[in-house]
């Protein structure tokens, strides 16, 4: 018989999981609201979830669902202005910012490829699941990743003056 | 489903500083999501571990009070499965909760206290069981009483056998002194916490006393 184990072992097995994916797409600094957010939710809802459910998709969708919503209200809140993501200023020597930068690059990303690289490389999902979150076959969740890492490449190279702890 | 996550699939380099998750890090965001479900009022069950003379005790807590107290041999992860089945399995370990029953319990190790003043959730059941261990706190610290005149104090001296099972199935020994029941001929009977626990039990509160 399936029993429903302690949500105590859910926040031990799969709490770096979720961290992975808000620091992904919010940064450090907001990392922490959104995945205390996030295991609240599972919390409430965590009596209800059918006996088989996989803890692991389940949580890292909802991690990246408060992640971005996160991101989208902060970036409505932060620019009256429109300025594109890869020209944000220099956080050269901030704590964090080297995490910062490579974050605000997945951030950067369009949200298929986004969901794709999160889900897949940090949040250790198979493509299968997450096919099953972005809808389509997991052969094209593969390729959406595989898009997102090619696009990060290209983005993380250019910028060389914002690249972390590196001299002139 | 160990801690040490397994990297299963092969990260591209430019994300391998994103994987690294600080232990640190974990510990403090577990203490606040502990603190905000606690006043969320979503936190049905608290638990901590503490270390005694009779090895690490789990101590389990509902909104009313301490509902559980276990010993390493009944096996504390084995415990909580329980509990998530038959309390519920919101369950978290937010040591706050516990502060008191804690801090009680060191008194008691240490011969400073005799009488637990904590709120205690045995439940709603009247079953024969649950009046034996309500008037388990009756019997002094020190003192020691049969299972037999357990049984007649509980209103039915046949019940020998029930008054055992009760004891044995006490979910907060120590604070509910199942330990201060003995065999008629003086002999210790059984423990949840092994018959070395209950002996060193004895022991201390017989040195406190004399």
């Amino acid at each position: 018989m399936m029993t429903t184990p302690p949500f105590d072992d859910l926040v031990r097995a799969h709490g770096a999981r979720v961290w992975r994916v808000c620091r992904a797409v919010l940064g450090p600094a907001d990392a922490d609201d959104a995945w205390s957010e996030t295991f609240l939710a599972a919390l409430r809802a965590y009596p209800d979830l059918p006996a088989d459910a996989d803890h692991a998709a389940w949580l890292a969708t909802i991690g990246y669902r408060k992640a971005v919503d996160a991101y989208r209200a902060r970036t409505r809140r932060a620019t009256p202005t429109e300025v594109a993501p890869d020209e944000h200023v220099s956080t050269l020597g901030q704590p964090g910012a080297a995490d910062d930068e490579l974050a605000g690059a997945v951030a950067a990303l369009p949200d298929k490829q986004r969901l794709a690289v999160t889900l897949h490389y940090l949040a250790d999902l198979p493509y299968a699941q997450v096919a099953v979150e972005l809808g389509g076959t997991p052969e094209a969740a593969r390729r959406a990743a595989s898009d997102g890492i090619r696009r990060l490449r290209t983005r993380l190279a250019k910028p060389a003056t914002t690249r972390s702890g590196a001299l002139p | 489903m160990t801690l040490a996550e397994v990297n299963l699939v092969d990260t591209p380099t430019e994300l391998t500083e994103l994987r690294d998750v600080d232990p640190g890090t974990l510990d403090r965001l577990q203490a606040r999501l502990s603190a905000e479900a606690e006043d969320a009022r979503l936190l049905d069950l608290a638990y901590t571990t503490t270390d005694s003379p009779v090895g690490p005790l789990l101590l389990a807590a509902t909104e009313r009070g301490l509902v559980r107290i276990a010993f390493a041999v009944q096996d504390h992860d084995r415990v909580l499965a329980e509990l998530a089945e038959q309390i519920s399995p919101r369950i978290l370990r937010a040591p706050r909760r516990l502060d008191q029953a804690v801090r009680e319990l060191e008194e008691y190790f240490d011969g400073r206290r005799h009488d637990f003043d904590l709120p205690v959730d045995l439940g709603a059941a009247k079953t024969f069981r649950r009046t034996v261990q309500r008037l388990l706190p009756s019997i002094a610290y020190g003192q020691t009483v049969s299972y037999t005149e357990l049984a007649t104090r509980a209103g039915n001296a046949k019940a020998v056998r029930a008054v055992g099972s009760a004891c044995a199935t006490n979910p907060l020994p120590v604070v509910v002194p199942c330990h201060r029941v003995l065999r008629s001929d003086g002999s210790l009977g059984g423990y949840a916490g092994g018959l070395d626990a209950k002996r060193t039990l004895l022991t201390l509160e017989s040195r406190v006393t004399t």
